[in-house]
């Protein structure tokens, strides 16, 4: 909570990047004592990782200082006080905290707790709600983050000529040259981090993990490489069409796995149809989509940071638009 | 009796101080900054009504039989990464902003608009 009302005080936006990263983590280690380890999972590797990262390098084509506030902001907290007050008010009515009679407890989620084990047969409660109790949900979450990274895609995305690549390329390698201890050691680290990933991905039934952790982390080390090895190296090794195409695979897969169940006679989503036994249907739909979740977030990922990342290197593309 | 309620207020506080972040600053990139803050305070909201007195983490084990409530941790698991999605979108329109205007400042992209037109 101090953290934030530091947010507000400082005029230098790094700080207040490096700051937030910090809010997030500590979140993060909040929901972990409230019991929410996927979530806090998740919060870690997106609150204190990605988002800050993507903070620093829009702030790099920003700017980082912030002007003065002119106007008195006495309005505004007059307003935010009001609306606190009221919301303050609000809560008088609600059940304490952890307490178990809270209206919350009492409707569907006892049947997850108590029937899920027979119906999905998947340990991590919160794996068999994400991924077939509320399967039809998460395809809207994926197609959101599918959406806004080809927002990202269509804001920022640039075209280049070969030789202004090349003059990038030794740009960047200049650049790069000088962190040796820094490359050695996210050479060795990558693969481990790789492999995480990889085990947060298909280890989710069991225990805390899933297709959205598995795939921000899994983004996280291909954006570690870029930073350390440079953009056109990364480039190299992750084509941008290639990496396109895998995040519209990921959705697809989603989608189809869907579609089958329906041509086999069932709901949409209904993984039961895609084998003989309900619980092994459910098994391999889980993975199945889980799988197309991990590549979509993965994918979207980098290509939001490459999009922002490439921006970075050429100023010159001012908007002529002067039409108001 | 009332500190039963202590998360409420939490949150509470929390949300107002993001919302004041983006009602009261002018830069693009701090209002989004506030913006997330208001989200977090939002998930804290959700995943502390999830939490049960004596309750454990929602994996099922042998010789347990109490578990926090498992739906708002999946509404805010997706939430989060929704929302690191959108908030880079957010942060893309920021650098556009930028280039045409060449400030990220509210006032100044005002004043911009209204000289052109």
């Amino acid at each position: 909570m101090g953290i934030a009302i530091a947010i507000v005080r400082m005029k230098d936006l790094f700080a207040v990047i490096m700051l937030s990263g910090i809010y997030g983590l500590l979140s993060a280690s909040f929901f972990v004592a409230m019991d929410a380890v996927d979530v806090a999972f998740t919060e870690a590797s997106v609150g204190a990782g990605i988002s800050t990262l993507l903070m620093l390098v829009a702030l790099t084509m920003t700017g980082r200082s912030e002007h003065p506030v002119r106007h008195k902001p006495v309005l505004a907290l007059a307003v935010v006080i009001v609306t606190g007050g009221l919301l303050i008010y609000g809560t008088l009515d609600m059940p304490y905290f952890g307490s178990a009679e809270a209206p919350i407890h009492l409707h569907v989620a006892p049947r997850y707790i108590n029937e899920s084990m027979q119906e999905i047969g998947v340990p991590n409660i919160v794996t068999s709600v994400l991924a077939s109790y509320r399967a039809f949900d998460t395809f809207g979450e994926v197609v959101v983050i599918f959406t806004a990274g080809m927002g990202v895609l269509a804001l920022l995305s640039v075209v280049r000529r070969p030789e202004e690549l090349a003059k990038i390329d030794s740009l960047n390698d200049s650049m790069h040259e000088q962190h040796l201890i820094l490359r050695i050691v996210t050479k060795m680290l990558i693969p481990f981090i790789l492999l995480f990933a990889l085990y947060v991905q298909f280890h989710g039934d069991y225990g805390p993990g899933g297709g959205f952790q598995a795939g921000v982390i899994f983004a996280a080390a291909i954006i570690l490489y870029a930073m350390l090895f440079g953009m056109s190296t990364a480039r190299r090794v992750i084509n941008q069409s290639f990496i396109q195409l895998f995040a519209a695979i990921g959705v697809l897969l989603y989608g189809s796995v869907g579609v089958i169940s329906l041509l086999k006679g069932k709901n949409f989503l209904d993984y039961s149809a895609l084998s003989a036994d309900p619980v092994a249907g459910q098994h391999l739909g889980i993975l199945l989509i889980e799988l197309g979740v991990g590549v979509t977030v993965a994918s979207i990922m980098v290509i939001i940071f490459f999009n922002f990342a490439g921006r970075r290197h050429n100023p010159q593309n001012k908007g002529n638009d002067d039409s108001c | 009796m009332l500190m039963g309620l202590y998360n409420y207020w939490i949150v509470v506080v929390l949300m107002m101080v993001g919302f004041y972040i983006v009602i009261a600053h002018g830069n693009l990139i701090k209002k989004i900054v506030g913006l997330s803050i208001f989200q977090t305070s939002v998930f804290i909201f959700y995943i502390s009504m999830a939490k049960v007195d004596g309750g454990t983490a929602p994996i099922l084990s042998d010789g347990i039989s109490k578990y926090s409530n498992p739906l708002p941790h999946v509404l805010i698991l997706t939430a989060i990464v929704v929302g690191i999605a959108t908030t880079a979108l957010g942060l893309a329109l920021a650098v556009r902003i930028k280039e045409a205007y060449g400030s990220i400042e509210e006032e100044e992209i005002q004043k911009k608009d209204n000289l052109d037109c």
